[in-house]
């Protein structure tokens, strides 16, 4: 059975989603890729505590519907900005593929958690997204960040707080 | 001389980008029914009926498969005996991406600038591979290639004499390093010989070959299956995460070389395989 959860993510259940868990997330997300973490520096448009980002940028909208197809993109290219953002209080990713070794570290150093959603399953998955706008850099275009109120979407714990890593046995 | 207008070729590209990125191919979707019936993790048999599933809704809600919509990879086979009226090729092109990415609600993949970024804002300009055939028709065929599964794909120049082990173990390699990352299980073509240039274009080629189809050379079709075989035993999977079904297709084309070269290179695609074509 998945485990519901939802944001902001608590120390107490980040402590018990283990490596392997299929997990239903609930509540607001933050999409942000390249463009966006290159601006960040220290200083993010929202509050890190507790807080989840997905390293995703939609489709335009279509009308009537409230985001376009939304799905996740590689998650190693953000990995060299990944540790200060930790250190500052993001306790939560969600993307596809592995992360470095330092960020599996920084992972288990600051307690957080990251996630894994299939890609190329981008129409299925924005069916779990009730709300979205765009939160800060619209001139990004689709690198843009969008604050997301998600229901029940479908991911999987790929490494936990303890630093057990779902990648490990397939290691390239 | 068959008269043709630019405006028919801006109609095609843009009826093309619409149905690349909203229908999965026939192709693919048999594919995903074949290794359902030898998969046997319990996960990635799930994600593969997700992948079918995904495929239905994008298809009923005319919603693209995935959101990266790719670059426009266009390949033209134009009969020498059309004259092509109103405009240039490339414009014609370019505008058939341009309404079709904003007709169509698809993402705007295009930075303006390798090292300065931006957007260009209208997913152009598209790569257009231009190729003079006989006759007195025009196909375009349009390739939407995600960036994901492109950025895993690489090329190496072998010596004359290497074992073709190697060459087969340069391949799997490139695929184990693509693992989690490049969304399989994975499309991989390969280009085997030309030079540098000519052999990457060989390997995206391979790509457009109707999956589950193998090369009418005996030979190369017995190394496409040896690698499918060997590279479904890397225990990859379904979105990294184990299982047998790391790849749908190994796709090989091949030309000849220099006396001094080998040229290899390996384009890997990811599962949502977004080709279509036409012919006017």
């Amino acid at each position: 059975m998945p485990i519901a959860i939802n944001t902001p993510l608590s120390d107490k259940v980040v402590a018990k989603l283990k490596a392997g868990d299929r997990v239903l997330l609930s509540g607001t997300i933050y999409t942000a890729r390249d463009a966006a973490h290159a601006r960040f520096g220290d200083r993010p448009p929202f509050d890190l505590k507790g807080a989840v980002i997905f390293y995703a940028s939609p489709t335009p909208t279509p009308p009537g519907r409230v985001i376009g197809s939304l799905g996740p993109t590689t998650s190693s290219r953000m990995d060299a900005f990944t540790p200060p953002l930790l250190a500052k209080g993001l306790t939560g990713m969600i993307g596809k593929g592995r992360r470095s070794k330092t960020v599996v570290a920084a992972i288990k150093q600051h307690k957080a958690v990251y996630f894994v959603v299939p890609g190329g399953i981008a129409a299925l998955l924005s069916q779990h997204v009730k709300k979205a706008e765009v939160l800060a850099y619209p001139e990004l275009g689709a690198e843009a960040v969008h604050e997301l109120m998600v229901e029940n979407l479908p991911v999987i714990v790929a490494i936990d707080s303890k630093g057990n890593d779902l990648f490990e046995k397939t290691a390239g | 001389m068959r008269e043709l207008t630019t405006s028919q070729i801006t109609a095609a590209v843009q009826a093309l980008c619409l149905e690349a990125n909203t229908c999965l191919g026939e192709d693919v979707k048999a594919a995903l029914s074949e290794a359902l019936k030898y998969e046997t993790s319990p996960d990635a048999r799930e994600l593969l009926r997700q992948i079918s599933q995904n495929a239905e809704v994008a298809r009923h809600e005319k919603l693209p498969l995935c959101q990266d919509t790719g670059t426009a990879v266009v390949f033209v086979e134009f009969g020498q005996e059309v004259h092509l009226t109103g405009g240039t090729l490339a414009e014609a092109v370019n505008e058939g991406v341009r309404q079709g990415y904003q007709a169509g609600l698809l993402r705007k993949s295009i930075a303006a600038d390798p090292l300065k970024r931006g957007n260009t804002g209208d997913n152009t300009p598209a790569i257009v591979h231009l190729e003079l055939v006989p006759g007195d028709q025009v196909k375009i065929g349009l390739l939407c290639k995600g960036g994901g599964a492109e950025n895993k794909s690489a090329v190496r120049m072998f010596t004359p004499t290497t074992p073709v082990k190697e060459i087969e173990d340069f391949v799997l390699e490139t695929i184990k390093q693509a693992g989690p990352d490049a969304c399989p299980p994975l499309i991989v073509g390969i280009g085997i010989g030309g030079n540098f240039d000519s052999v990457t274009l060989l390997a995206k080629k391979a790509l457009l070959r109707t999956v589950g189809q193998h090369h009418s050379a005996a030979d190369i079709a017995e190394m496409e299956k040896s690698l499918f075989d060997q590279a479904n035993k890397l225990g990859i999977g379904p979105m990294g995460l184990g299982g047998r079904t790391t790849v749908l297709a190994v796709n090989i084309e091949r030309r000849p070389c220099h006396i001094s070269s080998l040229p290899v290179a390996v384009n890997i695609e990811c599962h949502a395989h977004r080709y279509k074509h036409t012919v006017i």
